[in-house]
Formats: structure tokens, C-alpha cells, sequence
């Protein structure tokens, strides 16, 4: 059973996102996701400064499976990634929420579009 | 609806991801695949593979029907319970289906295919065994275990009982023997030691139950892939099939073109090909940029022109992605891959990649 936490916001191409304290969100994809994907053995990051818009692919997670792309839940400037991932592409597994966060945006928008907890599990209960 | 096979619980009560596979539900993983996979190079671990086929091959005819059949030539087998590789071409040296045949007697063959292509290699044999004296019959009764590991001998043995444990320690590598309705084989699809072992359906689910009790650890269809993957060997359908020649898919040490006069299936078409030459290599890569090779990348080799991977990956035991690829006679040492529309350097290298838990080449 995957773990929704219920103070993120979550997209329906799986990613979640958290307002940090200083009005910058952080962007990760969700316990569910990882679970099907699999290991994860690559995770390509957007660059800090780049300009991302919603909806957009700007990150790649691939597994010992396959590659998946990873879209923009809110348009807005990257500010952080978290490099740790080029070394332990893994930590998206072990703590998806936590230490396998993919990259912190200054948003350009609201998180309006995006979906509460129960919401993003309701969907993901649908879909298996 | 897949067809399940009699580890079919098992593999639920495992915790398995189930997945579709050749027709059959098959367990892609048990929670890791990258766990499974390193438990087989450093231990022990056990496939289900009960979906692939064995067919006996029996009759005074035996013998010729596979002279006939296969690229390689069973002639070679003359120790009992010894097993070949062969490619089974179609007659423009296209790949049927590759697979192993174990001599059991000059009458008495035993042969393995694979799973996703079971139909079309019956029928093709059938239709090849007119004229000859003999019958085949699928054994739909057995399942099949690999158990896969440099532990793997030792753990295996711990649970095999009475004439099946003695036959089974009395195995040189790729050697197999029958012993009452088993039948054990010292080979597999991982690059380290192992059996496979055919048992009688029934008695499957015991015998896996006493294998995991010993240590040994279920591994799904993914460490399959990686494994085999590491170890240089082909995967049907995805390295070679029926539009493309062994002879451009590594497989060229498999086509025994001697004696002159054998007259395999294929043969005129291989024989062609060798005298046109310019037969494009059958490489391995090793990934030198960023990102994972998967199948079906282009590979760009200069002046040489293009060629394609054609089963890619991340390889768990090098922490480096691979992948196996044909590419044009002339091709250099160093290519690059389109690896999701970026040009990335890679290097050709010899499979296989592992063996034995060691790596073969250098990173």
C-alpha cells in the first residue's frame, strides 16, 4: 500500500508538491510512482535557473525498467536540486517524500490545479 | 488471461509483482529487482521458468531430424546428459528460436525453448520432422527451477534427496542428468554457477518452498533480464529473430559449419552471407556518458554509418550502463548513442560484461 501524505499537493503525472516557508515549493514524484517504476538507477534534474512552464518534461527518472519523464506540477524558476541523486539515484525509493526530493521551484502560479491527498488516492485506486 | 505456472501461488504469497509474459503471469520482481540480482552473483537465488518448453525428441531418428534441425550439430555430443546451444534458422538463416538441447541417448533428445515463441517452434518442428523417425512431445507436466548463485550448487544440494541429489553433484557444467521423473541440468541464463532443475508439476511448490527455507532467494523475470543481460547472452526477439543471421548476433561460434556435408536448415543462406562478407559485428557497450542504454537506440559510428542497440541497461554489478548492439563492419572503437535525443560516448568492449561475480571488463 503507498504512502499519500496529507500536507502535499500532488499532480496526476504523480509528482508531488510541498510550499516551503519561504514560498518556494519543492517537487518530488510520489511513493506510488516509485513503486511502480521500480529501482531507480538514473535521475536527470532540471538546471538551477532554468525556467520551467506547467505541465512541461523537465526531469527523467529512469529504473532498471524504464525511462519516465517527470513534468512541472507548477510553472515557476528552479532554484535547488538535490544532487545527492546523482549518487544515490535510490533515495527516490527508500524516502520519496523526504531525501529523494528532485528539485525546489520559485512558483510562477498557484498550486490550484493540483490535487489534495485524498483526491490523488482516490485516483490511484481507480487506476489498479 | 495468462496462464499461471504451478509456482503460481508461490509467487503471490512472495509478494511478487505479476506481469504478462509470453503469455504466461510471471513475477517481474518480489519487491527488488536490484536485490535479486545482486543475491545471485553473491549467493543464491531461484527462478521459476516453468513457462519455457521442452519437448523430447525420441526415435531411431533423433539423431538426423537435429542434424537437420539445428545450426549446431548434436554430432558434438557424445557424453550422455551433455548439452549444446543451437540456433533452429529458417531457411534464409533467419533465427526461429534459439535453445538447448541435452543428448540423453542417440534416440533420446530432450530440447528447451523458449516461452514467447512455443506455437511457432512446434509447429516448424513437426513440419521439419516429416520423413524422419521420430516423435515430439511437449512436456507440459514439468515445472522448471533455476537455481542461480556461486552458492547455488551448495544450497541446491542441501534440498535435492536420494538418486536426484547424487545425480546432481556427479554434474560437470553443462552436463544435465534424469534421475526418476526429475531431471537436473548444470546450466542457466545468469553467467554463474547453477542447476536448472525440471521436477514434476506437483512437486514443484514443495521443492521451492525448501529451496527459499535453505536461503535461497526468489528472483523475477527483471534479474533475469539484467543478469543475462551482464553475462553477454541473447535474449530471442530482442538481440536476434527470424530477419537477421546468428552470424550477425554473436552467435557465429554456434553454427557448426563442419562437416561440409551436414545440410542443416539455413546453411546455403549462412554460406552466402560469409563469402558476401561485410557482415555487420555484434558488439558490446558500455555506456560513457550520462543516462541508461535501452533497446533500439541508434548508435553513431562515424564514418561507418549507424548502427542500433539491441538490449540495453543499467548493470547493477558495474554500477555502469550497457547494452549489446549491431553496428557496421568497420566500426571503431568508440561510438556515441542517441540516448533520448543526446548524443552520448560509449565504448565497445567484448561480452560478456560479468561472469562468475566479476567483472570482465574495465569501466
Amino acid at each position: 500500500m503507498s504512502d499519500t501524505p496529507a500536507n502535499l499537493r500532488y499532480a496526476k503525472s504523480h509528482e508531488w508538491v510541498r510550499t516551503e516557508s519561504d514560498g518556494t515549493v519543492t517537487v518530488g514524484i510520489t511513493d506510488h510512482a516509485q513503486e511502480l517504476l521500480g529501482d531507480l538507477v538514473f535521475v536527470e534534474t532540471p538546471e538551477v535557473g532554468a525556467g520551467l512552464e506547467p505541465g512541461g518534461a523537465c526531469a527523467v527518472v529512469e529504473s532498471v525498467k524504464a525511462a519516465s519523464d517527470v513534468y512541472a506540477p507548477v510553472g515557476g524558476e528552479v532554484v535547488a536540486v538535490n544532487e545527492q541523486l546523482a549518487d544515490s539515484p535510490e533515495l527516490v525509493n527508500s524516502d520519496p517524500y523526504g531525501e529523494g526530493w528532485l528539485f525546489r521551484l520559485k512558483p510562477a502560479g498557484d498550486l490550484g490545479g493540483l490535487m489534495d491527498a485524498d483526491a490523488y488516492q482516490a485516483m490511484v485506486d481507480e487506476e489498479s | 488471461m495468462s496462464k499461471q505456472t504451478p509456482l503460481y501461488d508461490k509467487h503471490v504469497e512472495a509478494g511478487a509483482r505479476m506481469v504478462d509474459f509470453g503469455g504466461w503471469s510471471m513475477p517481474l520482481h518480489y519487491g527488488s529487482q536490484l536485490e535479486e540480482h545482486h543475491a545471485v552473483r553473491q549467493d543464491a537465488g531461484v527462478f521459476d521458468v516453468s513457462h519455457m518448453t521442452v519437448v523430447d525428441v525420441q526415435g531411431s531418428g533423433a539423431r538426423d531430424y537435429l542434424r537437420r534441425l539445428l545450426a549446431n550439430d548434436v554430432a558434438k555430443l557424445k557424453v550422455p546428459g551433455k548439452a549444446l546451444y543451437s540456433c533452429m534458422l529458417n531457411v534464409d538463416g533467419g533465427v526461429v528460436d534459439d535453445l538447448i538441447t541435452y543428448y540423453l541417448s542417440d534416440d533420446f533428445y530432450r530440447v528447451v525453448v523458449n516461452a514467447a515463441t512455443r506455437d511457432k517452434d512446434l509447429a516448424w518442428m513437426r513440419e521439419q520432422a516429416t520423413g524422419f523417425e521420430v516423435v515430439l512431445q511437449e512436456r507440459g507436466d514439468l515445472a522448471m527451477l533455476a537455481v542461480q548463485g556461486p552458492n547455488a550448487l551448495e544450497k541446491a544440494l542441501s534440498v535435492l534427496e536420494g538418486e536426484v541429489a547424487a545425480a546432481a553433484d556427479a554434474l560437470s557444467p553443462f552436463v544435465g542428468a534424469a534421475a526418476g521423473d526429475w531431471f537436473v541440468g548444470r546450466t542457466g541464463y545468469t553467467g554463474e554457477d547453477g542447476f536448472e532443475i525440471m521436477v514434476p508439476a506437483g512437486e514443484a511448490p514443495a521443492f521451492w518452498d525448501r529451496l527459499v527455507g535453505a536461503g535461497v532467494r526468489p528472483a523475477g523475470l527483471g534479474a533475469r533480464d539484467t543478469l543475462r543481460l551482464e553475462a553477454g547472452m541473447n535474449l530471442y526477439g530482442q538481440d536476434m529473430d527470424e530477419q537477421v543471421s546468428p552470424l550477425e548476433s554473436g552467435l557465429g561460434w554456434t553454427v557448426a559449419l563442419e562437416p561440409a556435408e551436414r545440410d542443416f536448415i539455413g546453411r546455403q543462406a549462412l554460406e552466402k552471407q560469409k563469402a558476401a562478407g561485410n557482415l555487420r559485428r555484434f558488439v558490446g557497450l558500455l555506456l560513457e556518458g550520462r543516462g541508461v542504454l535501452r533497446s533500439h537506440m541508434r548508435v553513431l559510428c562515424g564514418e561507418a554509418g549507424e548502427g542500433e542497440t539491441t538490449s540495453g541497461g543499467f548493470s547493477p554489478t558495474l554500477g555502469a550502463s550497457i547494452a549489446l548492439a549491431r553496428v557496421p563492419a568497420g566500426t571503431g572503437e568508440r561510438v556515441e548513442v542517441d540516448v533520448r535525443g543526446k548524443p552520448q560516448p560509449a565504448k565497445l568492449v567484448k561480452p560478456p560484461f560479468v561472469r562468475n561475480g566479476k567483472a570482465c571488463v574495465e569501466l
